[in-house]
């Protein structure tokens, strides 16, 4: 059992290489990843515009509660919007990423390949890393940070109708209190390198675990949801590591 | 090769993407207002900083005019080190006085720029040497009561 | 029989285990060039994985496959691909590529291994389709084809780069009997039109002797007989026998290996 779980995992680091390997034809042939691109990204955008607003909208309500017993509505701004760069954009759209796109590669790999379709192209000469899991990869990597940046931002927006338009937070007081609180390089720029890096362990595991499938209809369910709880803990756990290295308490 | 819908779709989307990170850039964070101009290095030295912080403002009459980026511990003199980047933009006499202040009661502390009347002003890499020590609101306190309480002594 | 420079496909004693269970355990074969030649026997006797070690996605457990002057079992990935270049393969299943139309599917190879500009991979790929009589479905997507369709468009884009050599497995299966002939016209025809070889994997023995140039019986991992179809046809061998005629009794066994049925009940009786 033991051994297999470590026999796993070192297929899982040769199929890394692989995958890096064989990256060149994804950049070479770009329609390829545009495809993929659209395929994990703008199929995402929408609920990740809903969410992001939802989470914004909550933000401000609870926040706006709390600041309120301390007088200091004005800091709502600065509120939200470090909560949002800093950690639940991130790890929000990445979660709601691995679920929707995520899940969707996993199947469209795991039935390719339960299908023979990798093993077809394989016989005609065409590496199936190279043609079908590198563009999904790199599709996924490129699209994680446009969507965590998008989801912060809506969330941002969310924030800012329910304590600026209905609850009537000073519109000046909540935009400079948040300028002057969130550091561009500090929480925005350490929020983008967060979600790029979901972004590659996601996709990783999102097609390694379509690849590596038992090739059967219950396989690929199997591969699924083993997708999204990987995903879901690999995310969580990554933005633990990722969190006590950037923000040692320093502010 | 033809453009196709999808290309169209895959540019909306990362046009958005990027609107978005501009968007929390300048408009949520301080991109817009920091960076934009040179900066010179001041040190200034404190018995006590209190809860200052790396990355903490400098202000002088209210208007942030620089940010803490280091703050060390002098072995040979027990003493706090701060350096700060000051705004290429802004000048400070030499005689300037150094102070942290809180904003609030509660709130977070900053270094405050008293600016004095020399004529020379501060260099690059300068320290500044006068300063006033944080604030400490236990002592504060303690001092109160003990004072109040020899009030009391006198009084009787 | 043969000239052995006329020889394009040469097995040599071919043995290949699946997690130590022999599959194949000596295979002998020589396939002429320009020939149309059957593989047959029931299922899991492994023919499916014979025609992989052919096409070095399986590295045979020992033995040899001469494809050519090559030798494929001791090819690199990159010398393999450059060989598989001048295979074509019809999977059991069709394996058409799901998320594409059936026009790109056949235009698939042309477009990863060849230069041509679009205008004449589409005269090409209509071409290919023509010949399966399938051009006015080039806009189809795989799902919403039949399965003869299906198998047709495969066989179009198994020979899309006119290959010297096509492998076809099981090209007959769940076929209706008009579907079934149609196919075996179309891969005799190909083959003759395109001057390829085809090696073809199947049971249904009325529609290979009638299309193919010599035939290969294969049980328990073993040739166990040969011969052209009118050899075949004439043969008194009791194996050739019961496959001809379809019988149940005789030398196949359709049974798994497993132990014998007294030993598993004691031994499942002990237990419980
Ligand atoms: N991936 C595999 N792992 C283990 N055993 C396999 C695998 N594929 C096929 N086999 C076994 O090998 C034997 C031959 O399979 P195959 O070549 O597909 O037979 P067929 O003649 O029906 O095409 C079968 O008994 C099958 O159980
Ligand atoms: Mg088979």
């Amino acid at each position: 059992m033991t051994v297999d779980r470590i026999w796993r995992l070192g297929f899982a680091a040769r199929f890394m290489f692989a995958v890096l390997r064989y990256s060149g034809a994804s950049f070479r042939r770009l329609p390829l990843t545009l495809r993929e691109i659209y395929f994990s990204g703008v199929l995402s955008l929408l609920i990740i515009i809903v969410s992001g607003l939802f989470v914004g909208l909550v933000l401000g309500l609870q926040g706006y509660e709390t600041l309120q017993r301390y007088g200091s509505t004005e800091a709502l701004g600065v509120l939200v919007a470090l909560s949002l760069t800093r950690e639940l954009g991130p790890v929000v759209a990445a979660l709601l990423f691995a679920s929707r796109a995520g899940s969707s590669v996993t199947a469209e790999i795991g039935l390719m390949k339960a299908t023979e379709q990798l093993k077809a192209m394989d016989m005609m000469a065409v590496h199936p890393i190279a043609r079908v899991v590198a563009p999904r990869f790199w599709g996924g990597v490129i699209s994680m940070p446009l969507l965590a940046a998008l989801f912060s931002a809506m969330g941002v927006l969310g924030g800012w109708l329910i304590g600026v338009v209905f609850i009537g937070v000073d519109d000046g007081a909540f935009w400079s209190q948040m300028q002057s609180g969130v550091d561009f390089r500090y929480d925005i720029w350490n929020g983008v390198i967060k979600s790029f890096v979901f972004g590659i362990a996601v996709s990783l595991i999102a097609v390694f675990e379509g690849y590596d499938s038992v090739p059967t209809a219950e396989g690929v369910s199997r591969a699924i949801t083993r997708t999204v709880v990987t995903s879901a803990l690999t995310i969580l756990a990554l933005d633990f590591v990722l969190t006590s290295f950037m923000f040692r308490g320093t502010s | 090769m033809n453009r196709t819908v999808l290309d169209l779709w895959v540019g909306i989307f990362v046009a958005i993407g990027i609107v978005a990170l501009l968007f929390l850039a300048l408009k949520v964070g301080n991109l817009s207002s920091a960076h934009l101009s040179e900066t010179y290095v001041l040190q200034a030295r404190f018995d006590n900083i209190g809860g200052l912080k790396v990355r903490g403002p400098v202000k002088s009459a209210g208007v942030v005019v620089g940010r803490i980026v280091d703050i060390k511990f002098d072995t040979a003199t027990y003493e706090a080190v701060v350096t700060m980047d000051i705004d290429g933009r802004f000048r400070f006499p030499k005689d300037t006085f150094a102070s942290i202040y809180t904003s609030g009661l509660l709130g977070e502390q900053f270094i405050g720029f008293d600016v004095g009347g020399d004529e020379k002003m501060l260099k690059a890499g300068d320290t500044v040497t006068k300063t006033q020590s944080a604030v400490v609101l236990e002592k504060l306190i303690s001092q109160f009561l003990f004072n109040k309480a020899a009030e009391g002594q006198e009084t009787k | 029989m043969v000239l052995s420079d006329d020889i394009l496909v040469d097995i040599q004693d071919l043995h290949f285990n699946y997690d130590g269970r022999p599959v194949l355990q000596g295979i002998n074969m020589k396939i002429p060039r320009g020939k149309v030649v059957a593989i047959m026997g029931g299922s899991g006797c492994g023919k499916t994985t014979l025609l992989r070690c052919i096409g070095g996605q399986l590295r045979p457990t020992g033995g040899m496959v001469r494809l050519e002057k090559h030798r494929v079992c001791e090819m690199s990935q990159t010398e393999l691909y450059g060989l598989r270049r001048k295979m074509g393969m019809l999977f059991q299943f069709g394996a058409l590529f799901t998320d594409m139309t059936v026009f790109d599917n056949v235009a698939f190879p042309m477009r990863e291994h060849t230069d041509l500009s679009e205008a004449m991979i589409r005269d090409l790929v209509l071409m290919k389709l023509e010949a399966v009589g399938l051009r006015g479905a080039h806009a189809l997507m795989p799902g919403e084809l039949s399965g003869g369709m299906a198998r047709r468009v495969a066989l179009a884009r198994a020979v899309a780069l006119d290959p010297m050599l096509v492998m076809y497995d099981e090209p007959f299966a769940g076929l209706d009997p008009i579907a079934l002939g149609v196919i075996g016209q179309l891969i005799r025809k190909l083959n003759d039109a395109l001057g390829a070889t085809s090696i073809m994997v199947t049971h249904d023995v009325h529609e290979s002797l009638m299309i193919v140039d010599y035939i290969y019986f294969v049980s328990q991992g073993r040739i166990v007989a040969e011969g052209t179809p009118d050899e075949i046809r004439a043969s008194t061998d009791p194996f050739v026998h019961q496959f001809v005629h379809a019988e149940v009794e005789g030398p196949v066994h359709f049974d798994y290996p497993a132990p014998s049925v007294v030993q598993e009940f004691l031994s499942g009786g002990a237990r419980g």
